[in-house]
């Protein structure tokens, strides 16, 4: 509740949810556990790491703060050739497709200026393109799916959908990110 | 609208806020590039890693939003001497929230790790590095947030636009930075 300004009622109307988006985020970072090995040998994969899940859960944010906006004034249909599904989630796809190459090539760029250098400027771009890709789609996916649930249980989906979209798609980040290391490096 | 015209329009909408967060995770990827002798010597470091960068972009994320409100409501003043009582309530809730999550966040990832069998630092090694980066992050995106909120709102930009990318620029910058710190103090402890 906006109007609830005192510490006590912000704490209690916030706190469990934090610490149900903890367990989520705990699980993302018991697959970047597995990858430690790899990643720290490499550190452009490891300076990977931060803006892949941020990119993720912003994809995320974005599509899912827009779709709700659009089921808040009523056009938005849950149909594959609605207009407004259909057009942010190209938009989605687009926006990782622009970003994540150019993430890739600045991960390289920093590591070079640094001089930690070992893996060759293509892979690293690879890495970060074919993550981003496959991101993407994912994105659309849970923005689209939680925002229809919210939808259907009645949720205002500004409350739920946005933080729970924003932290699945950082765990799917991760597990993404690694996914293409083990492929392509 | 057409697709077409959607597509044009979000694009064109999300793509510099995008980009803005892209080069402050870099910054972010840097500093955790150069952490590999923390990484080595605190093992389960890397696993706070995911937990405690979305602490600070759900904490602090949501006190921007509750403050863009506030100033939309007329609830709250833009000064910036925190003298107001819902000001300072959203503020140490915020904190209040980061540093018990950040060790909340210790302790659960260090008990998966122990039943999974998989190497971990001593707990008191994990909450010193959560305790000390949800501190130092939690002044340092208070100030952040509520500078940048309040003077935007001042300057007659939409606090609500603004308080999320602000978040997510320097909430990963910070939240690493700070864990960088954490966890140096914790070896100079000798509790790792």
């Amino acid at each position: 509740m906006p109007e609830n300004w005192t510490v006590r009622g912000i704490i209690r109307a916030t706190f469990p949810l934090l610490v149900g988006l903890t367990l989520v985020e705990l699980a993302s970072g018991l697959v970047l556990d597995t990858g430690q090995e790899i990643l720290t040998t490499y550190p452009s994969l490891l300076t990977l790491v931060p803006v892949t899940i941020g990119m993720a859960g912003n994809l995320g944010s974005v599509l899912a703060s827009r779709l709700s906006t659009a089921l808040h004034l009523g056009t938005l249909g849950f149909d594959a050739r609605d207009d407004e599904l259909a057009g942010n989630a190209l938009a989605t796809i687009a926006l990782g497709l622009t970003l994540f190459p150019l993430v890739g090539a600045g991960a390289w760029v920093v590591q070079f200026a640094l001089g930690g250098l070992v893996l060759p400027l293509t892979t690293v771009v690879v890495v970060a393109t074919a993550s981003g890709v496959v991101l993407a789609v994912l994105a659309v996916v849970v923005a689209a799916a939680a925002t229809y649930a919210a939808y259907r249980f009645r949720l205002d989906p500004d409350d739920v959908v946005i933080p729970v979209v924003t932290n699945v798609c950082d765990v799917l980040g991760v597990v993404v990110l690694l996914t293409a290391v083990e492929l392509f490096v | 609208m057409s697709i077409r015209a959607v597509a044009r329009d979000a694009y064109g909408e999300a793509l510099g806020v995008l980009a803005l967060s892209a080069v402050g995770g870099l910054f972010a990827g840097v500093v955790l590039g150069g952490m590999e002798r923390e990484l080595t010597v605190v093992p389960g470091l890397l696993v706070l890693v995911p937990a405690l960068l979305a602490t600070r972009g759900n904490v602090y994320g949501s006190l921007g939003a509750r403050l863009a409100t506030g100033l939309h409501q007329g609830l709250v003043e833009p000064d910036l001497s925190l003298d107001d009582d819902r000001v300072r309530a959203a503020v140490t809730a915020a904190m209040a929230n980061g540093v018990a999550v950040s060790a909340v966040a210790a302790v659960l990832g260090y008990l998966v790790l122990l039943g999974l069998g998989r190497p971990a630092a001593p707990l008191p090694g994990l909450l010193v590095v959560a305790l000390v980066a949800g501190v130092l992050s939690g002044v340092g995106l208070t100030v952040v947030v509520v500078v940048a909120v309040f003077l935007g709102y001042r300057r007659g930009m939409n606090p609500d636009t603004l308080a999320g990318p602000v978040v997510t620029t320097t909430g990963d910058v910070i939240g690493i930075a700070t864990m960088l710190a954490g966890a140096r103090v914790a070896i100079a402890l000798g509790v790792t």
